[in-house]
């Protein structure tokens, strides 16, 4: 319970940062802290602060940076019902993974394929099986090693939303995806 | 559904007829695809039977009552007044018996070590059979099985055709595998709290039971012994996703569906020997799964996607000779799943969504025609009683996923109570005294 809501906390920031292409790296930058620092401050160590203060800077972005990536690699796909096919609207999703595995080649990804509760228990793990099968396969078609991704299904077994209508049904339908190595320091793509 | 309840016979008519109109109101729609509906109901065609009142054995008597109740072979008869028999062996009263409509009347009593039970023919006034069949005490974890057993001979007695009370189910809940008695009781949980346990099957001789122990998205199937406890895994299963196990009708190997990121097939594991497993299907993306056996052992059904949903299809045991099973209508037959293959090999139930609805079907693997059986909400995942005559399966009429028995000759449905919601039912064949394990 607490994995998947933290998953839709990541899924959410994924959407928002989603919108913006490059924006999350630059956005933090002009708000932080240098505003209380320098009134007090002496004039010998105002070098070494600033130094400081720079550092303290890069390092945040840096973190930013790797956490818009991670979620970039997090994002879910959805699927239609009883449908293992990518969506035209989720292949972009798809293609800014490809990008960031082709910068981050020390990256593994394990793909989860998810049913929603209508179709048969043990179908839907086969359903599952080949809904992250194709998201494994659209990113070995943009060139990413297969070796690197391992395929998972949990069927019906896992919902997102624990609802009985339409809108918990589309979210439910779905590939998961988990940074399985390599996610600690990532390279934006060029 | 005794003979003084008119009432409730009544509302059993008017409940069948119910069915059948709502079966009728399918009819049209169904037949455009080449699907006939026939749901048969024939009321009055059973004999008439009357278990006897007598001193002691209340929990036998009780037993043995509800067991011949539930082969929907007989109209069970009740006194309406208390018994005036004192239960010493004498002269039955066989017009009173007639009067109400018995052809049989079951007299039971205590033996030495057991009971004696004597089916009498009310019609010729005689007794038709007769046995002391030894019991254990009631304390004992094999007394109720071993009056079942005694239920099903009683059955076989009157009717020619031996009962299916001495079989039990499998089923999942909360993730678990349970074991429950025919008549709903002696519920017991057969593998651990915390594991995600699918798809539980019998072994054919009662002693075992596979599943699928589902873990961080993949699993192996695993058998358990139930006399004694130990689970091994079976060879091939440990990678991947492996599901819907099913054993073959001499146990020696066991199909299972292997999903891996090119699809899910079905291959077959020589248990007997812990080895080789033998690729079926090549699926290339396609799914195919939930095997079934005939019961000669020479054939199995199977689901395939390999023409867009999911539909019944029939292969050779060694995966030639591959073609469809139950005919659908590209593009507007729902999707088709969990076959199980008839005790009699005559047909496969399985079932079909309607309106996105599971629905159960009947398809007669001879002719290749079809028979719905139920109609309203979610009725899911049949299994096969023993007597090929009738069926658990998933329904949520209550409101809550549970199990239910439907007599395919009456179209009767009763409950089998479980513990909370229930799915993925697995009924046994008839248990032998070796398979009356302790409960865990």
């Amino acid at each position: 319970m607490r994995a998947s809501s933290l998953l839709m906390l990541l899924a959410t920031a994924v959407v928002a940062a989603g919108c913006g292409g490059k924006k999350p790296p630059e956005e933090p930058a002009p708000q932080p802290a240098p505003a209380p620092v320098p009134a007090p401050t002496p004039p010998p160590d105002a070098s070494a602060d600033s130094a400081r203060i720079a550092r303290e800077r890069a390092e945040r972005e840096a973190a930013d940076r790797i956490k818009a990536l991670n979620a970039d690699l997090m994002a879910m796909i959805n699927f239609d019902y009883d449908q293992a096919l990518v969506r035209s609207a989720d292949e972009a999703t798809l293609d800014r993974k490809a990008a960031v595995l082709q910068a981050n080649p020390n990256v593994r990804l394990t793909i989860s394929g998810h049913a929603d509760e209508r179709g048969s228990d043990e179908y839907n793990l086969a359903l599952g099986n080949r809904r992250a099968g194709a998201a494994k396969r659209y990113l070995m078609n943009k060139g990413i090693d297969g070796g690197r991704m391992d395929v998972v299904s949990y069927g019906e077994e896992r919902p997102l939303n624990p609802g009985h209508d339409e809108a918990a049904y589309a979210q439910n339908r779905r590939d998961e995806f988990q940074v399985t190595a390599g996610g600690e320091n990532l390279v934006a793509p060029q | 559904m005794t003979r003084s309840l008119t009432l409730a016979a009544a509302t059993i008519a008017a409940t069948a007829l119910c069915v059948t109109r709502a079966d009728a109101q399918d009819t049209n729609q169904v037949n455009r695809e080449g699907v006939t509906v026939v749901l048969k109901y024939t009321p009055g065609v059973r004999p008439g039977l009357v278990v006897l009142p007598g001193p002691g054995l209340d929990s036998v008597r009780a037993i043995v009552r509800r067991d011949l109740d539930y082969t929907d072979r007989f109209e069970m008869v009740d006194l309406g007044t208390p018994a005036t028999t004192d239960g010493t062996p004498g002269p039955v009263n066989y017009g009173i018996y007639k009067s109400l409509g018995a052809a049989f009347a079951l007299e039971l009593g205590e033996a030495p070590g057991g009971v004696t039970a004597r089916l009498h023919d009310v019609s010729r006034s005689q007794v038709r059979s007769q046995q002391v069949f030894p019991l254990p005490a009631d304390t004992d974890a094999g007394f109720r099985l071993e009056v079942h057993r005694m239920s099903d001979e009683i059955a076989r007695w009157a009717t020619g055709t031996v009962g299916v009370a001495a079989t039990r189910l499998l089923f999942v809940s909360g993730g678990r595998v349970y074991r429950i008695d025919s008549d709903g009781s002696d519920l017991a949980a057969l593998t651990p709290a915390g594991q995600t346990a699918l798809s539980p099957v019998w072994s054919p001789d009662g002693q075992q039971l596979a599943y699928t122990q589902l873990g961080a998205g993949r699993g192996g199937v695993a058998v358990q012994n139930l006399g004694t406890g130990a689970t091994l895994p079976v060879p091939g299963t440990q990678s991947g996703l492996n599901i819907t196990p099913m054993f073959s009708p001499d146990g020696r190997t066991l199909a299972y569906a292997h999903s891996d990121e090119n699809g899910t097939d079905i291959y077959s594991a020589n248990i007997a020997d812990r080895c080789c497993a033998q690729r079926l299907t090549v699926g290339r993306y396609a799914d195919n799964l939930s095997p079934t056996f005939s019961p000669d052992g020479r054939r199995i059904a199977f689901v395939s996607t390999r023409a867009g949903p999911p539909q019944i299809y029939v292969m050779a045991a060694d995966g030639t000779d591959q073609e469809l099973l139950a005919p659908f209508d590209f593009g507007a037959t729902g999707a088709s799943n969990a076959p199980e293959w008839s005790p009699d090999g005559a047909n496969v139930v399985f079932h079909r969504e309607v309106d996105r609805s599971p629905q159960i079907f009947l398809v007669d693997v001879g002719r290749r025609s079809l028979r719905q059986y139920t109609s309203a909400g979610r009725n899911e995942d049949p299994t096969w009683a023993p007597d090929g005559r009738h069926f658990a399966f998933v329904s949520d009429r209550s409101g809550l996923r549970q199990l239910w028995v439907m007599d395919i000759e009456t179209g009767r449905v009763r409950q089998l109570h479980s513990p909370g919601a229930a799915r993925l039912p697995a009924w046994s064949r008839r248990l032998g005294r070796t398979a009356v394990a302790s409960n865990p």
